[in-house]
């Protein structure tokens, strides 16, 4: 068997895709949390918790209506989606003239709320979704074994951002986005109804997470705290990458997967803490992070 | 004989009333709420007086018990000891967290007290000394300086007590000090403060690391009334908390977090048995808190109070 620095060849590509994978779900959620941040202002605690609610409702419509995967992938981000713009429009909307710090404590109430419920309802142990039979199996590449559902995920994920990429970059939407991120009321006075284009925004922030909750649902068990283990570790993606620039978000949270994935090869026991550590070094040398204008 | 303001006669009605509460209400119970209420008011030192919300706050809470129950059942130290080597591992990590956390200001400084906080949940869960899963368990109270049996309900609950209104005092002394004054006019607009040539990160640093040795405290204490450390201590859950119990309070006041730290108990303890809804209904508290009243439980009764003339 071949092997690179002593360890197996299979083990150390597999451990790459894993960190692949994982660094699409930081990707996903960190891109998702960037816009949000740029146009409301709120770093939106209740990402993680959306992400879960998108497992969940996928799991749902699969168990109660026979909905199929892909189905749910397009219902279920709708679905999460006019759940988020109902709490925009409900609740933020009222903390945009507050400090920053009012989003995040609202927002974290939330994630309780909508964790708690899962909870009470469904209990910790998590449920299954099987991989949609289309995308079952995998492909001998002769270095490694790749499940064909694993390659789907990292494939769809950069499709996803790299086309909310080009969408606020390149088309005339995105560019009233940018605009309005710079300066809302200029935007406004233009005559372009800023208050529909920050629910919007937040709607499609929510969508990410959704998606991202789908695509995850096969492979790791549908859970309620799935959504808040996750959304500390991209805080911390989001704090290396700093949330200026979404191009910057995307590389930092594919980044930041295979640091964590080599790291499960080379020296497993600080698999779980390396991201943070990362985070330590960039605050010492580039406080403002990686992709952050200023500090 | 000098005229009693009315804030020392609160105070001293408020002693009174503790010294004799054990007698009525189950001591655990008020030995929680004032750990969580010493916990609650270290938080509400950084937030209140510097405006800097720690999203990690438990990692100083859940290390500094861990390192007391740890030194009181291995290396058989006297509770005053294990105590002193919890506040100082959680000084020291207050130092080395707050060092580079305070490069980043507002939601971003959140984040990243947030972030290191989960690095030492997990640190505890790895590290053999803290036993994973189950915890320190079967702490020893021991003899207070040798003499006093904290076994001993009453004593451990009058101890705890003295620890209290100690740092409760202590804090008071930090925010109307001089030094306190600096932390308020950071807080308030800190260009200013900067041009008026204060080293305003020296400032952060030192409140910051205050408030971790504080939340250590509170920490440590709990250690040796339940008599367990254990990863909840650590938790984010624990973090978010604390959170709550200052903003439902009233942040910023000298009676908001231990009166929100109270009520947070007591809703635990009545709703124990009924699972998740803890959670959700915390959860609906911060909700209502933002959106309805931010000034906090204190913050709306001091001006009701006032307009009826009763204090101040």
């Amino acid at each position: 068997m071949m092997t690179i620095l002593g360890i197996p060849v299979q083990a150390l590509f597999g451990q790459l895709l894993l960190g692949l994978i994982n660094g699409a779900f930081y990707a996903m959620l960190s891109l998702g949390l960037a816009l949000i941040f740029g146009l409301l202002n709120i770093v939106n605690f209740s990402h993680g918790a959306l992400y879960m609610m998108g497992a969940f409702v996928a799991w749902l419509l699969l168990n109660l209506c026979g909905m199929g995967y892909w189905t749910a992938l397009i219902v279920t981000p709708i679905v999460v989606a006019i759940f988020g713009m109902v709490i925009e429009r409900t609740m933020l909307r009222r903390l945009y003239k507050l400090d920053h710090l009012y989003g995040l404590l609202l927002t974290f109430g939330l994630a309780l709320i909508i964790e708690g419920v899962f909870r009470q309802l469904y209990g910790i142990s998590g449920m299954p979704y099987a991989v949609p039979k289309e995308l079952a199996g995998g492909w001998n590449l002769g270095f490694m074994f790749l499940p064909i559902y694993r390659g789907w995920v990292v494939g769809a994920s950069l499709v996803l951002c790299l086309g909310s990429w080009l969408l606020i970059e390149k088309t005339k939407l995105g560019a009233y986005l940018r605009a309005a991120t710079e300066n809302p009321a200029l935007v406004q006075a233009f005559g372009i109804n800023v208050p529909v284009m920050v629910t919007l925004t937040y709607g499609f922030g929510v969508a990410l997470a959704a998606i991202a909750g789908v695509l995850a649902a096969p492979i790791y068990s549908v859970n309620p705290q799935m959504g808040s283990n996750l959304i500390i570790v991209v805080f911390a993606v989001v704090v290396i990458g700093g949330m200026g620039s979404i191009l910057g978000a995307v590389i930092t949270g594919f980044m930041l997967g295979l640091v964590e994935g080599l790291t499960k090869v080379f020296y497993p026991e600080a698999a779980s803490t390396v991201i943070f550590v990362v985070m330590a070094i960039v605050l010492m040398i580039k406080p403002a992070g990686l992709f952050g204008k200023r500090s | 004989m000098t005229r009693l303001t009315p804030q020392t006669t609160l105070v001293v009605v408020l002693i009174a009333l503790a010294l004799i509460a054990p007698f009525g209400i189950y001591p655990i119970f008020l030995m929680k709420g004032l750990c969580f209420g010493l916990f609650a008011a270290a938080f509400n030192l950084l937030l209140g007086y510097v405006g800097l919300l720690s999203f990690g706050h438990a990692m100083f809470f859940g290390f500094s018990a861990y390192v007391t129950a740890h030194a009181a059942k291995e290396w058989g130290l006297t509770p005053e000891l294990a105590i002193l080597a919890g506040v100082a591992t959680a000084a020291v990590l207050g130092a080395i967290t707050g060092w580079l956390a305070i490069r980043r200001s507002g939601i971003y400084f959140a984040m990243v007290t947030l972030a290191f906080s989960q690095m030492m949940y997990f640190v505890a869960v790895q590290a053999p000394f803290t036993h994973g899963e189950d915890g320190i368990q079967g702490v020893p109270r021991g003899h207070l300086l040798g003499l006093i049996d904290l076994n001993d309900t009453m004593a451990m609950y009058y101890f705890v007590l003295a620890v209290f209104v100690a740092a409760l005092l202590l804090i008071q002394r930090i925010v109307t000090s001089p030094f306190g004054q600096v932390l308020k006019a950071i807080r308030d607009n800190e260009p200013r403060a900067i041009s008026l040539g204060y080293q305003v990160d020296r400032y952060k640093l030192l409140a910051f690391v205050l408030s971790a040795a504080l939340a250590g405290l509170a920490g440590s204490l709990k250690a040796l009334v339940f008599q367990l450390a254990s990863l909840t201590d650590i938790h984010w859950h624990a973090s978010g908390e604390v959170v709550l119990m200052t903003l439902l309070g009233g942040v910023g006041t000298v009676f908001g977090p231990t009166t929100g730290a109270f009520l947070v108990v007591a809703i635990q303890n009545y709703l124990s048995e009924v699972g998740s809804w803890v959670t959700i209904i915390q959860g609906g508290i911060f909700v209502i808190c933002v959106l309805l009243f931010r000034s906090g439980m204190i913050g709306v009764l001091t001006p009701w109070l006032k307009r009826r003339g009763i204090t101040g």
